[in-house]
């Protein structure tokens, strides 16, 4: 049961969003510029699915059960891995995924990010940038690994309460895939049978 | 040295807001909704919420983080300023109230491991008066501070040595509270 009184029925960060709408907003205004936006810039190497598989594999690495569904579902529909296996590959092994050695080396990177900031080595950078990573992808990769470990514990700390059923995911993934991280409340479906 | 091409001689989350304005307005846009305005029916003063701040960065072993929300929240404390550093050195004996020993508790498990927030921990901070939004509230600072010091040391910002500069940052922070510096490419605005 969840620390704090929160709406009954939302999954996983949504319960604690509606509580707080003021800091929802800068929230979801962060990670929609982060996994979504910045994808498009002419400065960036990684796509929104390739920035949605770094928030999976961090969310792996903290043991957060709803991030790491979520976000492997978004990252799955917008990489075409319809049945989840690439995302199961990274969280298992990423050096032995179908990825590309620079999402290897970025992913090196996240999980020192992880661990602790201080963790990440100049040669870790060294080694992403001779993959071809940018200061860009340098620069968001680690934000995104670092509001990953934010996400993750506010999610944990107040103990919220995630679906198991992965259909829930996948509606909800083809909608975020499309329209964006939203606090409010029309995604998701009301009755048990999305359609 | 910065492990990206960081404005020169900005320090901390300073230097990553001024280099990437598109993800630190939002980064400070948050800081400003959790340290200053807080949940609806939280009892946290700002002091309070940026000494949160302070300690959390300090398990961290983020300076930069632990030492300017520490100047925030003497700057916010005014002669109650002392009891920021005892806390920092020691919670347990410091001169604050039960109910702000007990959120730091919650505080310092979600810093840890946040699956390790255990009713019993949350049940202690209620019967010392604690409200919903002061423990969501806690709950977030702790989360978002595992955030902002790992950005801050993940791309290896400057650190200033000297307390001068941090009692400087302490007081804006206490005044101003989280806006967006000027951009670097105008160095007639750059005074800071």
């Amino acid at each position: 049961m969840p620390h704090i009184e929160l709406p009954a029925g939302l999954p996983g960060i949504r319960g604690p969003m509606a509580f707080s709408p003021e800091t929802a907003r800068p929230l979801n205004d962060l990670v929609n510029v982060l996994l979504r936006a910045n994808a498009h810039r002419p400065e960036s190497g990684l796509s929104e699915g390739e920035r949605e598989l770094i928030a999976t594999y961090v969310s792996s690495l903290n043991d957060c059960f709803f991030c790491q569904t979520i976000h492997g579902a978004v990252a799955s529909q917008h990489l075409g891995d319809d049945d989840w296996s690439l995302v199961k590959s990274v969280k298992g092994d990423y050096q032995r995924a179908a990825i590309s050695p620079k999402m290897k080396a970025l992913l090196t990177i996240a999980g020192s990010v992880q661990q602790g900031g201080k963790s990440v080595s100049p040669a870790q950078v060294e080694a992403a940038r001779a993959e071809g990573a940018t200061d860009h992808d340098v620069h968001d990769t680690v934000l995104i690994a670092a509001a990953f470990c934010m996400f993750n514990r506010y999610v944990d700390g107040l103990a919220t309460w995630a679906p198991q059923d992965p259909t829930l995911y996948r509606y909800r993934a083809q909608k975020v895939a499309e329209y964006g991280y939203t606090h409010e409340d029309h995604y998701m479906p009301t009755t048990d049978s999305p359609t | 040295m910065p492990h990206i091409p960081l404005p020169d001689g900005v320090p901390g989350i300073r230097s990553l807001v001024m280099y990437r304005p598109d993800t630190g307005q939002h980064l400070y846009a948050l800081a400003q909704a959790l340290l200053r305005a807080g949940s609806p029916d939280s009892t946290l003063t700002s002091a309070e919420r940026e000494l949160i701040a302070a300690f959390v960065s300090k398990q961290n072993q983020t300076d930069f983080c632990m030492k300017s929300h520490a100047a925030a929240s003497r700057h916010l404390y005014a002669d109650q300023r002392d009891l920021v550093d005892q806390t920092l050195a020691d919670t347990e004996t410091a001169p604050i109230s039960a109910k702000l020993k007990a959120l730091l508790a919650i505080a310092d498990h979600v810093q840890a491991d946040a699956r390790t927030v255990s009713d019993e921990l949350v049940a202690a901070a209620r019967e010392e008066g604690a409200t919903d939004g002061d423990i969501h509230d806690t709950v977030l600072i702790a989360a978002s501070f595992c955030m902002y010091n790992r950005y801050v040391d993940g791309l290896a910002t400057l650190t200033p040595t000297d307390p001068a500069a941090y009692e400087a940052m302490g007081e804006r922070m206490g005044t101003v509270g989280y806006q967006l510096p000027a951009p670097q490419a105008s160095p007639a605005t750059h005074l800071s």
